[in-house]
């Protein structure tokens, strides 16, 4: 729209400065809270929740993840697997970290176990591991901040 | 790039071609939402467990014998039961401050915390969420600043049963 009476053309032009000002912050922000940690979770699986399950201040040294479904069968490297065929898997692992200099005490296998699972699943996940030499374990759990739902009276 | 050249007051810009920019800044925009997916935190409790051979016996603490929590479960793998020293209780809150009687966790350097040990011992078909629930009534609390006080740390696992119901003994 020309409202001038000059004769030279004019564009007008909306002042982009604060736009791009904010879409730089939004892609910063979102830059900064995308985390690449999902390989490890599976959908399979759900977590129970603890409230004292923190985030650990450092990473495992040689973490060896292993799901639990709900079913009791093991989730390995996306591949399900009966536990008592978890054997020749972590063999792998083991020579794996023999090759990497470390020995077996070094890693720690990650229990991701379904929060229904039946807990005998787990024990027998448990020794399944202690049998090729593992000895470190951790259970994972999902943070909570109330835990009333599972602080509750038993039936 | 365009020159254009100066007419009489000599106040031209130079502009900057923004459309380029502003479609890969949105498209980056765009990128980061689609993958963008809230992830609750997760937290591990580190049980260790060697295997278990003749020779590695148990010592046993004189200031803390080792206590021992079992779980029942019935049928549908709900809990049923709670027994902490064979004395039952009703709840994990209740477990939870009985261990704080027994251990004294009151401050975060409590003495004993660190040879305190609880053995965890419960049916086969229980579901997975009380075995969670009783480690975590067992290995701490949250005071009101929401700090973890630990209690017991040293938490191992009975010997697993085979599946179906374990005869209480």
């Amino acid at each position: 729209m020309r409202l001038t009476k000059k004769k030279q053309t004019e564009v007008a032009q909306g002042d982009l400065t604060p736009m791009i000002d904010m879409t730089f912050q939004l892609i910063a922000f979102f830059m900064v809270l995308i985390n690449f940690t999902q390989s490890e979770q599976d959908q399979r699986v759900q977590l129970p929740d603890s409230s004292l399950a923190k985030p650990a201040e450092l990473p495992l040294d040689h973490p060896v993840i292993i799901h639990l479904a709900e079913d009791g069968e093991a989730i390995y490297s996306g591949l399900k697997i009966p536990i008592g065929g978890l054997g020749p898997y972590l063999q792998k692992e083991i020579r794996a970290l023999e090759f990497s200099g470390d020995g077996v005490e070094a890693a720690t296998i990650v229990i991701r176990a379904h929060r229904f699972c039946q807990a005998g699943r787990v024990q027998e996940l448990i020794e399944e591991c202690q049998e090729v030499g593992f000895e470190n374990f951790a259970l994972r759990a999902e943070e909570n901040i109330e835990t009333a739902k599972y602080l509750t009276q038993p039936n | 790039m365009k020159i254009r050249h100066t007419t009489g007051s000599g106040q031209d810009k130079i502009e900057l071609q923004m459309t380029p920019m502003i479609d890969i800044v949105f498209q980056l925009l765009i990128f980061f939402i689609m993958t963008f997916k809230i992830v609750s935190m997760e937290g591990d409790f580190n049980i260790k467990m060697p295997q278990a051979s003749p020779s590695t016996v148990q010592t046993i603490e004189p200031d803390f014998p080792p206590m021992s929590l079992y779980l029942s479960a019935d049928q549908d793998g709900v809990i049923s039961g709670i027994r902490l020293n064979n004395d039952p209780l009703p709840s994990f809150p209740d477990v939870n401050r009985r261990i704080i009687e027994l251990v004294g966790g009151q401050a975060p350097g409590a003495e004993g915390e660190d040879t305190a040990e609880m053995e965890l011992e419960f049916d086969f078909n229980l579901r997975y969420e009380y075995v969670i629930g009783a480690i975590t009534a067992v290995s701490g609390y949250k005071d009101g600043q929401g700090n973890v006080i630990k209690l017991v740390e040293k938490i191992r696992f009975a010997t697993p049963d085979g599946p179906g119901p374990v005869v209480n003994e």
